[in-house]
């Protein structure tokens, strides 16, 4: 029984599918229980993820197959048990939020707000959440793939 | 062999405007607006090797009120666009400025949200040296270009 696998046998009511990606095991946790999701893998003594490595979004907006437009995705370690997990919580473009998991791990406190700034989700629950590579005159999320590749914004000079 | 009596020569005639140049071109005091990439290959061009202080440009200021050439090294985006302005702007007559590598020259490969397309949309430039990132060789090309534009414009006093 592999990673994920034994996550879902243990939290069932919190995940909604399993998937791999390039060997890697994958958790498709379900949207309205994400931060105690997070919570209790941290806490619990067989997974004891202490390390949030890295946390973004996806845009799937040409991709017919996909329901769901944003894909946000968990990249965790334990650094004690030495293993990885993904975890990917899918989000509608009509409605991009979920809670924040910065009270679980204070480094997703900046990852969150780059999803914001680059894709517009929206974190509820995150103490301060607001641009952080993009000035705050800015206007879209510049990731999103209906976000025209050429489309500037200047501070000053010409639009060009 | 006698003594080389100097006497005759003690004295040379020049322009007023070609020795304001020659000093000004000879101590050059750069500013280097470094933010990418192409920094390395301004330290590898300000390094023992290639030696910038041949060319009298080998001192640093990092006060733009001390400096005379703004080097502008790397891509500058719309959020850095206000500073470097700012940066020139504090900079005291004369003053030149360089743009060093491709994405200072027009926005290289960049053609997005957050490139500037070109600093010369924003501040003057009087030289450009491209390359991805341009050599030392290059670089040198550049700055004696420049040290060639400086000696033969008109000095302002
Ligand atoms: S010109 Fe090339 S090396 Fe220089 S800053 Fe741009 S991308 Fe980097």
């Amino acid at each position: 029984m592999n990673l994920a696998e034994k996550v879902r046998q243990k939290y069932s009511a919190m995940v909604s599918d399993l998937a791999s990606n390039a060997g890697e095991p994958v958790v498709i946790a379900k949207k309205e229980s994400v931060k105690n999701f997070m919570a209790a893998l941290r806490a619990d003594s067989e997974f004891s993820f202490d390390l949030l490595m890295d946390l973004f979004a996806v845009d799937y907006l040409f991709w017919e197959e996909k329901e769901k437009r944003f894909e946000i995705i968990y990249n965790l370690y334990s650094l004690t048990k030495k293993h990885r997990l993904f975890i990917k919580v899918q989000v509608r473009e009509t409605d991009p939020t979920l809670d924040s998991v910065a009270g679980v791990w204070p480094a997703a406190d900046w990852y969150e707000r780059e999803a914001w700034d680059m894709f517009g989700i929206r974190f509820s629950g995150h103490p301060n959440l607001k641009r952080i590579l993009m000035y705050e005159s800015f206007k879209g999320h510049p990731l999103r793939k209906d976000y025209r590749y050429n489309e500037r914004q200047p501070i000053i000079g010409p639009l060009n | 062999m006698g003594a080389v009596t100097v006497d005759k020569f003690s004295f040379m005639t020049t322009k007023l405007n070609d020795a304001i140049g020659w000093a000004r071109k000879f101590s050059i005091f750069q500013y280097p607006f470094v933010t990418a990439c192409c920094g390395m290959e301004y330290m590898a061009t300000a390094c023992a090797h290639y030696d910038v202080d041949r060319f009298g440009a080998g001192f640093p200021r990092f006060s733009p009120r001390q400096a005379d050439v703004l080097f502008v090294v790397g891509t500058i985006s719309h959020k850095m666009a206000p500073v470097l302005k700012r940066v020139y702007d504090q900079m005291c007559e004369p003053k030149w400025v360089v743009a060093f590598g491709v994405c200072t020259c027009t926005g290289g490969f960049y053609d997005n949200y957050a490139t500037v397309m070109g600093i010369d949309t924003i501040i003057p430039v009087d030289v450009y040296i491209p390359g991805c990132p341009p050599r030392p060789e290059n670089v040198l090309d550049g700055l004696m270009k420049l040290q060639d534009k400086i000696q033969n414009q008109k000095q302002e006093v």
